[in-house]
């Protein structure tokens, strides 16, 4: 991990007009807090040390899916090049919850930054080796030009949000 | 066959053009942009279109090993594979899954919660495949409600209409035509206007479609075989939501989808949103090994937590609640592989660019240039192997054979020798027709009867134009009569409206022999070598095409003296015709013949290491690129190496030492626009004519459009002469500002000067000694 692959993943980012910023793990569930416009539901954060607010509903049912503003979810890894974030099908239903609420606040510790799209297929055959084999490489905000002109947040989010993990 | 009239098709054509062609032009011609733009951009993208093309090839060569493969993967992982034969084969199926899905369900329901005994209900996810079998047809008439979820495909629905690009479905409506047909249809309070109200509406009136149907079905972009993987591209949303919703999720797939390993995946992942939209990445690429992890979402029980009664990972692979079905479909697939011709279309990944980057298209769209299903270039391929060759024959002319579309594709694939071989299998497949007389003695083809008087008479356009120039004057003056013109037209659709061709006397070649030959090419060469040039030792043969030859002959005296004038001595000898003319109407096996007797005159020359000058680009495309399939591999290499453009060589020669002060140059800043040919420049041979006008002063500024829509015989046609011009005049809005305009081809300058109506000339004309300013 360099420190200009993060910087590539935030240009990236940029580009796509989907908000990030690098938070210490022990600051992280504030961020958190602080990003997640209620009500917001969420999977739970597998890294050490971090744990999401109490304001973010681990377990949702599906009225609380279907009414939530933000669903905040760890990713698999993130691809510095193309700005891209992999959104894991996990029993806990990350990706029902990255993809319903309007918004998405993904979550993903700095060393699963990989550079470019080959480092993200390397990374996604050892998940597929480990059982891990339903992913969603998510760019940006849901996008349609369907309509006669181009529109954010069709059917997945419209805002998004990562949030990077700079000692993990 | 009941194929369309040439009045009826041009009727069609015309209503296309006023109705669809604008919003068609407006989007396909933006996403071309962008295309170029990023495959611009791209450092990699020459070695990604290679791995993909070859990992087609390979997958397409193991087909049926791959669909043992896919079966095995994802049995393990608990769902069911079926592979359907043909569209009713594929259709009953679902059918049957869709039924037993929503019964189970309503049984649930009757011994519990809130019973409901309505229709099933299925949502979809955007799918060509599905179109080709008219799936939603299929389940309706089997009592299953349908609903599509991807926004263009749904308003599509709504509107009761179909897809006109293969990516961008709804691409002929614009805001303002979907905005009535919603208010019309859905009578909200307030009228619908932006389209980000569109959006928001469709996107909550989907939604919750979505939440409360029984089966989710999507296409597959691709299918990973190793895995079971299926991969979906896209930017909404939707097929997420449609895989991931409802309990039961089928996929159906072209067999087409397998490729091998998921690592045989990232380069079509890389290429496809760049290639169809000019995007770096789509939003979502969604590679699912169903069934999955994810809980599924009941949205009648919105009291359970989504994550149920822990069905989850614990139960083994994938959740127990949840069915897979992949359905792959055969439908002419096998066939198509067992064709050596046809195969390549199977490596199409709908990605759509063909259509983008065609000058036709951007005109009409896939409603004028498409099928029963397929829009586009690569159509002519899939229709002829899923629908049949009537399918194709409907459109399969609106392929120019520009080869747009082949610096596009992103896995190379040679989209208008496809068409060229549909065109010529259709020729075949005609009755002998009562005009046959009218061209049997000027058409000493090969082919059988029964192809198109008009076409039979292009195809063999070099003896038409060997007789016209023999009679010439008198046969330009009959040419141009009124009851020639109409006789003309009825037999052989040219339509009267276009200036024909005037033929000259005196040809090229004769011109070149009257003056004193290769002698006395070879004492003014010298004499200008000794006057200042440099020490260039090479002999040129200079390719006399039929235009050049008979009918534009001052290009081929300005290319002489700029080749003499720069000390190389040349030669302009009779020689056949290169088969160009036969190709683009589909006549292969004349241009087969003409290839092979065309490189037989020539290989003592290229054995003496003499370089061959062509000025037409249409024909030394042919002897770059169609040759590589007439001619033996090292008959073809040889050619093709010895070959070049007039301009390209100029270039050479310039760079090797030849002074530009012995042609006519400008004074560093005179503008001149500049339109290369359309088959110029997928040969890459645009930079060299640019650059030669600027190292000789001029200013040249390039036109973008693809094609001027001429395109040798198409812009005679009479079906398609109003087309032909609507593609012409986007090329003359280009360049009518500038005071000099010059054109590399033949059929663009005709196409210019007709648009513009003054004189276009090749560059050469230009930059020749002794020119002087229009
Ligand atoms: S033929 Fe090539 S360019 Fe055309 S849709 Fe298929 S993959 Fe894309």
């Amino acid at each position: 991990m360099t420190v200009d692959t993060i910087g590539r993943f935030e240009r990236a980012l940029e580009g796509l007009e989907v908000e990030f910023e690098r938070v210490a793990a022990a600051d992280a569930s504030e961020r958190i807090d602080a990003v997640a416009d209620a009500p917001a539901v969420g999977a739970a954060l597998p890294y050490e040390g971090v744990s999401l607010p109490e304001a973010v509903t681990i377990e949702p049912t599906t009225a609380e899916l279907e009414a939530a503003r933000t669903g905040v979810t760890p990713v698999g890894f993130a691809i510095a090049e193309y700005g891209s974030v992999a959104v894991e099908s996990t029993a806990d239903g990350a990706e029902p919850i990255a993809l319903y609420p309007d918004r998405h606040v993904a979550v993903v510790p700095e060393s699963d930054v990989v550079p470019n799209l080959s480092a993200g297929f390397d990374r996604l055959a050892d998940g597929f080796d480990a059982g891990r084999d339903s992913v969603v490489f998510a760019t940006g905000r849901s996008a349609t030009a369907d309509m006669g002109d181009l529109v954010h947040g069709v059917h997945g989010p419209g805002e998004v949000h990562v949030i990077v993990l700079e000692d993990r | 066959m009941a194929q369309r009239t040439r009045s009826e098709r041009a009727e069609r054509i015309r209503h296309l053009l006023e109705t669809e062609g604008p919003a068609i032009h407006a989007q396909a011609s933006a996403s071309n942009d962008r295309r170029k733009e990023t495959y611009g951009g791209t450092d990699d993208l020459e070695a990604l279109r290679t791995d993909a093309r070859a990992i087609k090839e390979d997958a397409i060569e193991r087909l049926p090993e791959l669909i043992e493969t896919v079966r095995a993967a994802v049995e393990a992982n608990g769902g069911t594979v079926y592979v359907a034969d043909d569209a009713a084969d594929a259709n009953a199926y679902v059918a049957d899954v869709v039924r037993n899905e929503a019964d189970a369900a309503d049984t649930a329901d009757a011994s519990g919660t809130t019973g409901d005994a309505d229709a099933p209900s299925v949502v979809k996810s955007k799918s060509m495949t599905t179109e080709e079998i008219d799936l939603n047809e299929g389940l309706e008439a089997a009592g299953i409600d349908v609903t599509e979820t991807d926004l263009g495909e749904w308003v599509l629905q709504v509107a009761d209409d179909t897809p006109s690009h293969i990516v961008g479905p709804a691409m002929h409506l614009d805001r303002g035509q979907i905005a009535d047909l919603f208010n019309e249809r859905f009578d909200p309070d307030e009228p619908f206007d932006t389209a980000e109200e569109l959006t928001r509406f469709a996107r909550d009136h989907l939604g919750e479609i979505i939440t409360e149907a029984d089966v989710g079905i999507t296409g597959a972009n691709f299918v990973v075989a190793e895995s079971g993987t299926i991969t979906l591209i896209t930017n909404e949303g939707n097929a997420r939501k449609c895989a991931v919703t409802p309990d039961t999720h089928v996929a159906i797939a072209g067999v087409e989808k397998l490729i091998p390993t998921l690592s045989d995946l990232e380069p079509f992942v890389d290429l496809i949103a760049k290639s169809a939209t000019g995007q770096p990445i789509s939003q979502y690429v969604t590679m699912l090994s169903p069934p999955t992890d994810s809980p599924t979402l009941d949205f009648e029980s919105p009291d359970e937590p989504i994550t149920g009664d822990g069905n989850g990972a614990a139960d083994g692979p994938g959740n127990s609640d949840r069915d897979f079905h992949l359905v792959l479909l055969d439908n002419g697939r096998t066939d198509m592989r067992e064709d050596d011709q046809l195969r390549e279309t199977l490596y199409c990944i709908r990605c759509g660019a063909c259509s983008n980057s065609c000058a036709n298209f951007q005109s009409v769209g896939g409603h004028g240039f498409g099928g029963e299903t397929y829009s586009g270039g690569i159509a002519t391929g899939w229709e002829a192997g899923v629908h049949g060759q009537d399918s194709a024959a409907e459109f399969n002319d609106l392929c120019t054979g520009c080869t747009r579309c082949v610096d596009a594709c992103p896995v190379k694939i040679d989209i208008p020798w496809i068409n060229t071989v549909v065109r010529d299998r259709i020729n075949r497949s005609g009755d002998a027709e009562s005009y046959d007389f009218l061209v049997d003695g000027l058409t000493p083809d090969e082919e059988a009867g029964g192809i198109d008087p008009g076409k039979r008479f292009f195809g063999n356009i070099g003896t038409v134009a060997k007789a016209a120039s023999a009679t010439a004057p008198v046969s330009n003056w009959l040419a141009d009569a009124g009851p020639v013109r109409a006789a003309l037209e009825h037999a052989l659709g040219i339509d009267r409206r276009r200036d024909l061709p005037t033929f000259r006397q005196e040809s090229l070649v004769d011109w070149f022999e009257e003056r004193g030959g290769p002698d006395a090419s070879s004492r003014r060469a010298a004499r200008a070598a000794r006057d200042g040039g440099a020490e260039i030792d090479r002999e040129v043969v200079l390719y006399p095409d039929v235009y050049t030859n008979y009918v534009d002959t001052e290009r081929g005296k300005a290319a002489v003296r700029t080749l003499e004038a720069l000390g190389v001595p040349v030669r302009v000898p009779d020689l056949p015709e290169s088969g160009r003319a036969a190709l683009s109407q589909g006549m292969i096996a004349t241009a087969d013949r003409q290839a092979s007797r065309l490189f037989a005159a020539l290989a003592e020359d290229l054995d003496a290491g003499q370089d061959v000058v062509v000025i037409e680009p249409s024909d030394l495309a042919a002897m770059h690129r169609e040759y590589e399939r007439l001619l033996p591999e090292q008959s073809f290499d040889r050619l093709q190496e010895s070959s070049y453009e007039i301009c390209e060589y100029v270039y050479g020669l310039l760079e090797n030492g030849a002074e530009p002060s012995a042609l006519s140059t400008g004074d560093g800043s005179e503008p001149v626009a500049y339109h290369s040919h359309c088959q110029q420049r997928t040969l890459d041979l645009e930079a060299p004519t640019v650059a030669v006008l600027e190292r000789c002063g001029y200013a040249p500024e390039s036109s973008s459009a693809e094609c001027c829509g001429m395109a040798g015989s198409f812009g005679y046609k009479q079906e398609y002469y109003e087309l032909s011009m609507d593609v012409g005049e986007r090329l003359a809005t280009q360049v009518e500002d500038a005071e000099t305009v010059v054109a590399s081809g033949t059929s663009c300058g005709d196409q210019l000067e007709a648009l513009l109506e003054r004189e276009v000339p090749h560059p050469i004309e230009l930059l020749a000694p002794g020119h002087s300013r229009r």
